[in-house]
């Protein structure tokens, strides 16, 4: 197991520093709006949802309405459903480890487990388990770190947040070098731009889904070969 | 706070609920000692790139690019991460290039 961390570790670099700035970003923004430290960690605890926990904040200072939060975050979350057709090879006998691999798959552990093979004197259960577990404890310490100490941070850390796009190009360019694949991301890469361009910020990626979908069935022929 | 701690609470599951039934039907819907559809065999092949470009994109929704710097930070950053990539093809590297380079830019250049 430790061997898995070790190997998994330089890969969730990234994803360390983006979820330590957004997990503070989080946690101050909490803060401001009267949720102590102990309320953030829970939300990131429980829910585990990036950019959705940052649409509940201003769910939880206004009126209560919980059903309104679950329907939200079906949609906001929506993409996941996609990735969860995407790890069921690879997921598959993990045993009791399924459920929690399950229950953390967030965008940027789908991305890293999506693009990487595990060295080969590493298991891949161990492997898998070690990035997903990483990416939450970031997550978590970073929520804290922001309900803790998130205003007294002196450096400038505006543009920090771009490594977690930086992370999805460059992983994005190399899902491309496999085999069959450069079709199949020009496809998400157009659907999303369309869709975006369509239907604006705010509602684009059910309908960039759903033309993902179509675009890929229709072209099943043409990708398979 | 404007909710009551048990409010709260609820409001937290119903996220949480919300997230999960995004993150666990497939897993649900095609349990492991079955071998699932063509189709869905297909999808799971192919998704990953395509979702891996609505991911860029979704990076990308809230740049607008009809009023100043027009997304010049933004393109200026990807453009440094294709460069390294194709240059090194180290994933770190061309993560720490395209970041720096863009804190510079909105820091110092496009305010």
């Amino acid at each position: 197991m430790k061997k898995a961390f070790l190997s998994a570790f330089p890969h969730t670099v990234p994803v360390l520093t983006g979820f330590l700035i957004t997990g503070i970003a989080y946690g101050v923004l909490m803060q401001t709006k009267g949720y102590g430290v102990f309320w953030s960690c829970l939300m990131s605890a429980i829910a585990f949802c990036g950019s959705m926990q940052f649409v509940a904040v201003s769910l939880l200072t206004a009126a209560f309405a919980p059903l309104q939060a679950f329907l939200l975050s079906l949609m906001v979350n929506a993409r996941h459903l996609f990735y969860g057709l995407s790890m069921l090879e690879k997921y598959k006998g993990m045993g009791k480890l399924r459920f929690f691999l399950i229950y953390v798959l967030c965008d940027e552990t789908f991305s890293i487990v999506s693009s990487t093979e595990p060295p080969e004197d590493v298991s891949p259960k161990a492997f898998y388990f070690a990035i997903s577990f990483l990416d939450y404890c970031y997550w978590l310490l970073g929520t804290l770190c922001g309900g803790l100490i998130g205003r007294f941070i002196p450096f400038d850390t505006k543009g920090l947040d771009f490594v977690l796009t930086a992370l999805f190009v460059v992983l994005f360019l190399e899902q491309r070098q496999k085999n069959g694949n450069r079709t199949a991301g020009i496809i998400g890469l157009a659907c999303t731009a369309l869709s975006l361009f369509l239907f604006g910020a705010d509602n684009f990626v059910i309908p960039a889904m759903i033309l993902i979908l179509i675009s890929l069935l229709a072209g099943r022929k043409k990708l398979c070969s | 706070m404007q909710l009551t701690a048990f409010q709260t609470v609820i409001m937290i599951l119903a996220v949480a609920f919300g997230t999960m039934l995004t993150r666990f039907p497939p897993f649900l819907l095609f349990p492991e000692d079955k071998e699932p559809p063509v189709i869905v065999k297909y999808l799971g092949r192919v998704l990953p790139p395509a979702m891996m470009g609505l991911l860029v994109v979704y990076c990308f929704k809230s740049v607008s690019f009809i009023t100043f710097p027009f997304g010049a930070s933004e393109l200026i950053g990807v453009a440094v991460i294709i460069m390294l990539h194709s240059w090194k093809r180290n994933v770190l590297l061309s993560i720490a290039g395209g970041t720096v380079v863009y804190m510079i830019l909105v820091q110092m250049i496009f305010k």
